[in-house]
């Protein structure tokens, strides 16, 4: 296999671990967990860096994702004591962590190799170079296959408890009554959170782990209103995403991670632009056409509520008409143009008046409305 | 380097004023941001400045600080727009439009550098120090770049005061009295954009925002007034960038950034700890004195209906028969609540040992079932 | 021989300094349909939390035929407020009714056929059947609501409770929701509601308790739903029952 294909398909697993996970955690309102725990395990890292004095040591994984609970655990404990908001909590915890990971660093570790850019910037260049050897036979860089398990691991998991993943994240407390218990869930997702950004903080940094866990989950959360079709797109939006990524960095010879980063909001955007249903061009299409549709209605009722009676001079009147409905004098040119043009209404010299059309019309609505 | 040297130090006197002004605008814009729920703003904020420096970089080609500042801060409104119209118009959560803007902005941002550090002839180094923060190489310049902003940071809170109390409390209310929520938000967003762009160069990227938040988080322990809090912010945040510069250089190997946030993390942890009335120590005592208190109440109440069972009110009962409905788990428990009941002169224990109601006991029996647990 | 199916004794809870719940003894017997009343900040949803062990209380315990919440889990059923969940979550009315049948199978096991049969009945019960498709982000308040107690009726147990299942909701919801009411009665299951309008207690409602951290009364609506039990329940000031029927 050639080292660009091996990056491709590592950033793929890892894309696709991430979005898996992520769907929960920002449905689960978390999503700036994961800025933190990606963060934090750099304390973790230090610590079992300088207990073991080895960075390859499978202790580091596990001491490492440990760190990540802990921080979940430091900002429930902080939050709990009612003195602060969660985001507080969460903007305490992780910088301490990290500050104390970096002056550990800068302290003890600075001349070996533990280079803080590369971990948090993360390197997807370098994942060919690290290979697993088996049997004396090269089967790949060891990073993939390291991600491969913990992919496996984070969808065995989804796939098992889907359906008390869904319970606890929509409703904690029938959760609690039916007999589940959401800290077992939430510890074990947290748990999966902390271990896959281990996972994938060496072969792509902190920073691209926060943009495949929140990125491709929330531009699937404006496609579809199924948590199934959310995880599927999620792991799809990913994985075109870290192709296009990188083939972009390739192309102009710049970070792979922050040309997917940056490739996964970029993509975001167009979605939230153009999104057929929630995008904002829908949205604001949608808007503007009921306002018109409620305006045209309020000219017709206005019309007809005065029809026949001695005021109609003054109120269906041209030039006067705005003041009565409260407008701008453009805004009524244009419903009334919309108006005639429905041949709704006919104008002779300065007065309005409702063809039998608009008076049909507008009977109409009004039973609309009001039944 | 001894204490004394250090005080002479030319260097450390302009690092040290540099975080001590950095610690008192932070401190004091953070309180709004901690107010309004908003905490993790100044992490994105932070974040989605560092494309709008490599932007500026890779136009003028040098490093000129002003410069790369006004780059920075021109992105760092564009995310923070971006955050709030992302939030606004779908149903993405803030936190989700937070981290969503934070990592594809500093993905931007490494991109530009990556790309600009590819470039022949570029001078490049340092632009990184952005990410990380570099204190120690603040120039006099920068510092008094940090104290004109700072001045002007200062003077536009005194000015809006009242509307960023208005706009940190309750700005539904606010907008009925004819405030626009919009030009509030707008400056205070404006400003606190500034504030953390001036902190980027000392503390960097990751850390900035806990210069935010924390001084904020310490000072509401300690008083339920803005105005104190948002001095006291400022002066915690003074205190723990003085005291970050000053250790930085005592100790060699020390990074200035992370220090003061471990210190500044340390007056967290003792406000929460220690503050009077919302301290966790103080609630924890008050809520022993307060259980402590129900239980009395209960075991009077328990002993006031045993009695009323008889015709005699003031009839004795066994430490046994009252306990089986009282909250206290152990006899024990409930033969100290007993002691303390009579104490305080509320039942009186007799020869055998068993326990009966007196008259001021009956009146505060009767007080309790009237009011309920209220009469404390 | 158990004579009440629900028992709760000596329950005091508390959050800060104040109590929000002192003391309360509670005996409610089997088949009723109880409404708990009082004030604002009365304690109403606290009560019934406590009692599902959703908020552990700083003392006195509930039991439910005699024995402890827990061994008797599978036979309650909780309607929560209907501002307690995100609406836009992605899932669709099935779905949620669906919900109310994972106590049933248990860990890790899935819906089946005969799951997704009863959750589609209750979801008629509602009158929701045109919508048990629709996703969950595009409903009313009333919609929501009727959601809610489809998946109530689903978890089939024998004691409901209800956290303001009225609040804010359309004629035909309220109306929806007094039919699954009488109709659970009918069926010997036992009710216990949340409930904030005075005026409908009467009409809804065989039993009453009037709360204000401490339990003022309960019993049958006709002997405690009284003017005088009333003042005492919101102070003096107010005067509920000037329609008295």
């Amino acid at each position: 296999m050639s080292p660009q294909l091996e990056i491709i398909i590592t950033a793929i697993i890892v894309s696709s671990a991430c979005a898996l996970l992520g769907v929960f955690l920002i449905l689960r309102k978390m999503a700036m967990m994961t800025d933190a725990i990606s963060h934090t395990i750099l304390l973790g890292i230090v610590v079992a860096f300088l207990l073991t004095k080895s960075i390859n040591s499978p202790l580091l994984i596990i001491g490492t994702a440990l760190m990540g609970v802990l921080t979940v655990y430091l900002t429930e404990v902080l939050k709990r004591t009612k003195l602060m908001a969660e985001d507080s909590a969460i903007g305490i915890v992780f910088p301490l962590l990290f500050s104390i990971a970096i002056i550990l660093i800068t302290k003890y570790a600075g001349n070996v190799h533990l280079d803080i850019d590369s971990v948090l910037l993360g390197e997807l260049a370098f994942v060919p170079f690290d290979r697993l050897i088996v049997f004396g036979r090269d089967i790949g860089p060891k990073s993939t296959y390291i991600m491969l398990t913990i992919l496996l691991i984070d969808g065995v998991f989804v796939i098992l408890f889907f359906k008390e993943l869904k319970l606890v994240t929509f409703d904690a407390a029938l959760a609690s009554v039916l007999g589940f218990s959401s800290v077992f869930i939430h510890y074990s997702l947290m748990g999966l959170v902390s271990v896959t950004a281990v996972g994938a903080f060496e072969a792509v940094g902190s920073i691209l782990v926060i943009a495949f866990m929140i990125g491709p989950p929330v531009s699937a959360y404006m496609l579809t209103d199924k948590l199934k079709n959310m995880l599927m797109l999620s792991i799809g939006i990913g994985i075109v995403n870290a192709v296009i990524g990188y083939q972009l960095a390739a192309l102009l010879d710049v970070s792979i991670a922050g040309s997917i980063a940056t490739v996964i909001g970029i993509t975001f955007l167009l979605i939230f632009i153009f999104a057929p249903k929630r995008g904002m061009i829908t949205i604001g299409y949608t808007r503007h056409v009921r306002k018109i549709g409620f305006a045209v209605n309020s000219l017709l009722f206005h019309l007809h509520n005065h029809e026949g009676t001695e005021k109609e001079k003054v109120e269906s009147n041209r030039q006067t008409l705005h003041h009565h409905l409260h407008w701008d004098k453009k805004f009524l040119d244009i419903i009334l143009k919309k108006v005639i043009n429905l041949n709704y209404v006919t104008q002779k010299e300065e007065y309005l008046k409702l063809t039998q059309e608009g008076r049909d019309y507008t009977l109409k609505a009004y039973q609309d409305i009001t039944s | 380097m001894s204490i004394e040297s250090l005080l002479r130090d030319y260097t450390l006197q302009i690092v040290a004023l540099g975080s001590a002004v950095l610690g008192a605008i932070s401190g004091i814009l953070g309180s709004f941001a901690v107010l309004r729920k908003q905490s993790l703003l100044g992490d994105a904020v932070s974040h989605s400045a560092l494309p709008g420096i490599a932007f500026v970089f890779l136009i003028t080609g040098i490093k000129n600080t002003e410069m790369l500042l006004l780059g920075a801060l021109a992105s760092g409104l564009l995310g923070t727009f971006l955050i709030v119209i992302i939030n606004r118009y779908s149903r993405i959560k803030f936190d989700s439009a937070l981290g969503l803007i934070l990592s594809f902005f500093f993905g931007l941002g490494l991109v530009l550098i990556t790309y600009i550090q590819k470039l022949p002839n570029a001078n490049q180094a340092g632009l990184e120090d952005f990410i990380f923060g570099q204190a120690s190489t603040l120039l006099k310049r920068d510092v008094y770049i940090m104290i004109v902003l700072g001045c002007v940071i200062l003077l536009m809170v005194v000015l809006f005061w009242k509307e960023f109390k208005l706009y940190s409390f309750d700005m539904q209310y606010g907008v009925s009295i004819g405030f626009s929520a919009k030009k509030i938000n707008i400056i205070l967003s404006s400003i606190t954009v500034i504030a953390i762009i001036i902190g980027l160069q000392s503390v960097g990227v990751i850390l900035m925002s806990a210069l935010l938040i924390s001084p904020g988080v310490a000072a509401r322990q300690w008083t339920d007034k803005l105005s104190v809090m948002v001095i006291l912010a400022a002066v915690f945040g003074i205190i723990s960038g003085v005291i970050g510069t000053v250790i930085s250089s005592l100790v060699s190997n020390m990074p200035t950034g992370p220090v003061i946030v471990v210190v500044i993390s340390l007056i967290v942890i003792f406000s929460l700890l220690f503050a009077s009335k919302r301290g966790i120590l103080w609630q924890y005592i008050k809520r022993r004195r307060n259980s402590r208190h129900i239980n009395e109440s209960r075991l009077l109440i328990n002993l006031y209906e045993l009695a009323l069972n008889h015709e005699d009110i003031y009839h004795p009962h066994e430490t046994k028969m009252i306990e089986p409905t009282s909250t206290d788990k152990t006899i024990k428990n409930i033969e100290k609540t007993l002691l303390i009941l009579r104490q305080q002169g509320y039942i009186k224990q007799d020869y055998f040992g068993t326990w009966a109601i007196t008259d001021i006991g009956i009146q505060r029996a009767k007080r309790i079932e009237k009011y309920g647990g209220d009469c404390l | 021989m158990q004579k009440y199916l629900i028992e709760v004794e000596d329950m005091t809870v508390a959050y800060q300094e104040k109590p929000v719940l002192w003391d309360i003894d509670l005996k409610i017997p089997k088949g009723i349909l109880m409404a708990i009343v009082g004030p604002n900040g009365a304690g109403k949803s606290t009560l019934i939390k406590a009692m599902l062990n959703l908020i552990k209380p700083i003392s006195g315990k509930v039991l439910f035929n005699g024995k402890s919440y827990e061994s008797q889990r599978r036979y309650i059923g909780y309607v929560p407020q209907r501002g307690s969940v995100d609406w836009d979550f992605p899932t669709s009315v099935l779905d949620v009714v669906l919900m109310g049948t994972y106590g049933q199978i248990g860990w890790i096991k899935r819906p089946g056929k005969k799951q997704k049969e009863m959750a589609l009945n209750a979801i008629k019960e509602v009158g929701m059947e045109t919508f048990s498709q629709r996703q969950i982000s595009q409903l009313s308040g009333g919609q929501q609501q009727r959601v809610f107690l489809a998946r109530a009726l689903v978890q089939d147990a024998d004691i409901y409770f209800m956290d303001e299942p009225f609040q804010g909701v359309d004629a035909k919801t309220e109306k929806a929701i007094i039919h699954i009411l009488k109709k659970l009665r009918k069926r010997g299951k036992t009710v216990i509601v949340v409930h904030h309008d005075l005026q409908t207690v009467k009409e809804y409602f065989d039993w009453v308790t009037l709360l204000n951290t401490r339990l003022i009364k309960y019993g049958n609506v006709d002997e405690v739903f009284t003017d005088e039990n009333l003042k005492m329940t919101y102070g003096s000031s107010v005067r509920v029952l000037s329609r008295e029927a």
